[in-house]
Order: structure tokens, then C-alpha cells, then sequence
């Protein structure tokens, strides 16, 4: 495929690609560890707040959350900052941050449930054991809950990851420079967007496929102290 | 047909139109919303209307690719692996754009063919063209999933009785593996549902692209973006509900089993799930 020159826009966009996944991720799995808290352990309003967060992401569009909390953040912090200087000058949220944060938020939702699951998995057995050991509650789940429920966990994590990196693709139409946007340059310059479409959507398989053997590595490294069933 | 659709939209409009005006006279004829009340409704049901057809032609197309897919023969099986590891390891947008877009590098290839006017050239035909194809790769895996599912035994039993292939599929395979892949299939059709947004992006006037245009005329960014999300939430909970209810009549042999697709819970929709992912 003859690029024309631009064979550029990949190098900037994919990395900016994998940076917003990379960030967004540890946004998602903190949020969904409190998510999974909430919900498990905390009290009705507390586990209605959770439900809420939870329903409201997955029945609503990525794409319409994404320009809700984007223009949404920017229109409150516009009138926050007219309010407080009386300047009209329009406010730029960076993107990136808010692009991730976005992100970051809506995956939360989905890590909620894969760590809820996960705790849910893990024998409630062992957690008794570890209790009559006098282990108290946060010693209990960083020794013997965690490193069980990561087990459970990794899985519905993975996919978690495959979907969140496909899902960046929906921030360039915050205009954030990763490999959408950053192809949608380069179509515009040299006209040919079935060959520049196309290289891009062979980018976004490279990373799934190599993201797939990371997995598969590490849920057999997690599963190295459980015996084979066959 | 076609008079018969328009009537019907003529009805289904003027219908609006009167709920609107009622609107209007409770809260007032202010904001963003109210006065585009019938627009954004119009919008859903294109919304609705492209999932639907996705979902059908989708489903059409997935069973052969699953079939094809538990195939030993590797010139059936690896092109069908192929295309489903494609459509379902790349962004939809991509795909979206690579065949609304892309298709305009080979314009002139198409107009000889044909296959430009009212076809390629049309954002329509190319948004559902790539919602097809995209859900149909994911339901094929889905499909996949179920039919592996089916317990040994019970093929074999099929065998027995002297069942031919074809039957065998009809009346053991296919009934089963509906009933295992079910509660997978329904987050994907939440999925696709929602995923139907992007066709905004290719100038389609659906619930997210007549929002968009709302918001561009009217600057209410916020409460559109609010009204728009709550019509994807309630539409996403019925579609839960009804499937909840199909599942309930697949399994009626079997009270006492029920699994968790409903909103609050369960896998992301669209989610590869750990068996079907290649």
C-alpha cells in the first residue's frame, strides 16, 4: 500500500491509541473495585448508587456518554469560570484527560460487574478460614480474597480490555489525535480512505491479537496453582 | 407496499404531532426537546428500524459462518475464522467509515457495476451493510458457543435413532444451542442497538444524528444529550424485558433455572465472551 507520506498518522495515532486504553484501564479497574465494594457491601443507598451508575452506563450509547460528560464537563466548568472572573473566553478542556476520564468511567460500570462476579466466585470457606486466623477484613481480602478473585476475574478483564481498546475510537469525535482522527487527517489529504481506513483497521486487529496472547498468558500464569480438570 | 408504509407514517407523524402539541401545553413550548419531540421520535425509529434489519439479515448470515466455523475442513473453517476475527477485533467505526468512505476510492468501479446509486453512494445502505455484517460475525461466534454447548449424548442419541444430518440439526443441534446461546445474544442485540449511534457519524439522521442536529440549532447541549440517553436506556430495558421473557418460554421445561440478563448485571454486551473468542 503506497501511503503517500503518511505513514506518520499511524505512528502518532496508535500511540496515542494505546496510551488512552492504558490510561483508561486503571480509571476502569478503580472504579470497579469500588463499584463491587458498593454493591456487596455497602448500604441501600449506597448499593442503589452503584445499581444506578451500573444500569444507566450499559443502557446508554458510548458514544452519547462520551459527548454528555465531555461538552457536559466543559458547559459546567465554562459557567463556573464566568461566574467566578465574568470572562467569556471559551474554556478547552484538555482532551485527553477528559477523554480518558470518560472512558475510564463508562468501563468502571462494566469492571464492576466482573469484580462482583469474581468476589462472588471466591469460596466463602476460605474467607471464614482466613478470619478465624484473626485476620481482620482488609488483611483477609489483600491475602486471601484478592489473589483468588483475580483468578476469577481475569477473563471477564480481558474481554474488558478488547472491548475498551475498540472503544477508543469513539474519543476522536471529541477530536482527540489517535488513530481515527489522526487517519481521518491523512484521508482528507490524500483522498484514498479505503486504503488508510483499511491499514488502521489492520492496526486495531494487531493489538487485539497481540492483547490476546498477553491474556491467555497471564490467565495461565494465574491458573498455575490450580490442578488441571483434564 | 410503499403507499402503505407512507400512510402509515402519515398516521404515525400526525399522531406525534398531537402528543407534541400536548407536551408543549404541560411543560411549556421552551428548550430543546419538546419542539423537536416528533423529530427525535423519528429518529428512534430509524434507530429501531436499522437494528431490526441488522439483527435479521445478521442472523441469516451468522448460522451458516457457525456451522462453518465447527467445520474440520480448513478451506471452510480459516476464511469464516477470518472474517469473524476481522469484524470483531476491529472498531465498528472503522468499519463503518472504511465502507462508507472507503467505498468512494473505488467510485467509478462501482458506478460500472452498479453498485453505486442507491447502493454505495447511500449512507443507508452503507450502515446497514456494516451493522449486518458486523453483528452477524459476533452472533456467529455467539452461535458458535451454543452448538459446542450441546451435550454429546444427546447427538449421539440423535444419531441413533437414525436422524440425517439436516435432521439432526433441526430437531437436536439447533434448539439446544438457541437455548444456551440465548442469554449471550441478547447482549449482543442491546449492543448492536446501541451501537446503531454511530451511524450519526455517517450523516444518518437517527435518534443520536437528529439529537446532534438539535444541538447544533438550538445549543442545548445538555438537556438533548439527557433526553436522547434516557430513550436508549428505556428502549435497552425493554428489549432486556422481552428477551427475559423469551427466555423464560425457552426454559419453561426447566423452572429452575434462570440466568442474569437483565441491565444491572451480567456480561458488557457486544463482550467477547472468554469461550467464543478465537
Amino acid at each position: 500500500m503506497d501511503f503517500e507520506g503518511y505513514e506518520w498518522v499511524f505512528w502518532e495515532g496508535t500511540t496515542v491509541t494505546i496510551l488512552v486504553g492504558l490510561v483508561s484501564l486503571p480509571i476502569a479497574l478503580v472504579l470497579g473495585l469500588f463499584g463491587a465494594w458498593a454493591k456487596l457491601g455497602g448500604g441501600p443507598i449506597i448499593r442503589a448508587l452503584a445499581g444506578a451508575y451500573t444500569t444507566a452506563v450499559r443502557g446508554i450509547p458510548e458514544l452519547v456518554l462520551i459527548l454528555l460528560i465531555y461538552y457536559g464537563l466543559t458547559i459546567i466548568i465554562q459557567d463556573a469560570v464566568s461566574a467566578l472572573t465574568g470572562s467569556d473566553e471559551p474554556v478547552d478542556l484538555p482532551r485527553f484527560a477528559t477523554g480518558t476520564m470518560t472512558l475510564g468511567v463508562i468501563y468502571g460500570a462494566f469492571a464492576t460487574e466482573v469484580f462482583r462476579g469474581a468476589y462472588l466466585a471466591v469460596d466463602r470457606g476460605q474467607i471464614e478460614a482466613a478470619r478465624a486466623y484473626g485476620m481482620n477484613r482488609v488483611l483477609a481480602f489483600r491475602r486471601v480474597v484478592l489473589p483468588q478473585m483475580w483468578r476469577f476475574a481475569l477473563p471477564g478483564l480481558g474481554n474488558l480490555w478488547l472491548v475498551l481498546l475498540k472503544a477508543t475510537a469513539l474519543v476522536s469525535v471529541i477530536q482527540l489525535p489517535e488513530l481515527i482522527r489522526m487517519t481521518q487527517i491523512a484521508v482528507g489529504a490524500t483522498r484514498e480512505p479505503f486504503t488508510f481506513y483499511f491499514a488502521a483497521s489492520l492496526i486495531y486487529l494487531a493489538i487485539t491479537a497481540a492483547s490476546l496472547l498477553a491474556i491467555r498468558s497471564a490467565e495461565k500464569h494465574a491458573d498455575r496453582g490450580v490442578a488441571r480438570r483434564l | 407496499m410503499d403507499f402503505l408504509w407512507t400512510a402509515i407514517g402519515d398516521q404515525a407523524e400526525a399522531a406525534c404531532l398531537v402528543v407534541q402539541g400536548g407536551l408543549g401545553s404541560i411543560f411549556g413550548e421552551g428548550g430543546a426537546v419538546i419542539p423537536n419531540f416528533c423529530r427525535l421520535m423519528g429518529g428512534a425509529w430509524l434507530t429501531l428500524q436499522l437494528t431490526a434489519l441488522a439483527l435479521a439479515i445478521g442472523f441469516l448470515l451468522a448460522v451458516p459462518v457457525a456451522m462453518a466455523r465447527l467445520s474440520k475442513n480448513p478451506w471452510i473453517n480459516y476464511p469464516c475464522l477470518a472474517y469473524t476475527f476481522y469484524f470483531r477485533g476491529t472498531p465498528l467505526l472503522v468499519q463503518l467509515f472504511l465502507v462508507y468512505y472507503g467505498s468512494g476510492q473505488f467510485a467509478l468501479t462501482f458506478r460500472e457495476l452498479g453498485l453505486w446509486h442507491g447502493m454505495f453512494r447511500d449512507a443507508y445502505f452503507c450502515a446497514l451493510l456494516t451493522l449486518t455484517l458486523n453483528t452477524a460475525a459476533y452472533t456467529a461466534e455467539i452461535l458458535r458457543g451454543g452448538m459446542l454447548g450441546v451435550p454429546a449424548g444427546e447427538v449421539e442419541a440423535g444419531r441413533a435413532y437414525g436422524m440425517s444430518r439436516a435432521t439432526l440439526y433441526r430437531r437436536i443441534v439447533f434448539p439446544r444451542a438457541m437455548r444456551i446461546a440465548l442469554p449471550a445474544y441478547t447482549n449482543e442485540v442491546v449492543f448492536l442497538f446501541q451501537a446503531t449511534s454511530l451511524v450519526s457519524l455517517v450523516t444518518l439522521l437517527d435518534l443520536m444524528g437528529v439529537a446532534r442536529d438539535v444541538i447544533s440549532g438550538t445549543f442545548r447541549t445538555f438537556e438533548t444529550l439527557i433526553f436522547a440517553g434516557l430513550v436508549y436506556l428505556v428502549i435497552s430495558g425493554l428489549i432486556f424485558a422481552v428477551f427475559k421473557r423469551v427466555e423464560r418460554r425457552l426454559m419453561r421445561h426447566r423452572r429452575d433455572i434462570t440466568s442474569d440478563t437483565k441491565l444491572d448485571t451480567g456480561a458488557k454486551p457486544g463482550a467477547p465472551t472468554a469461550a467464543g473468542q478465537p
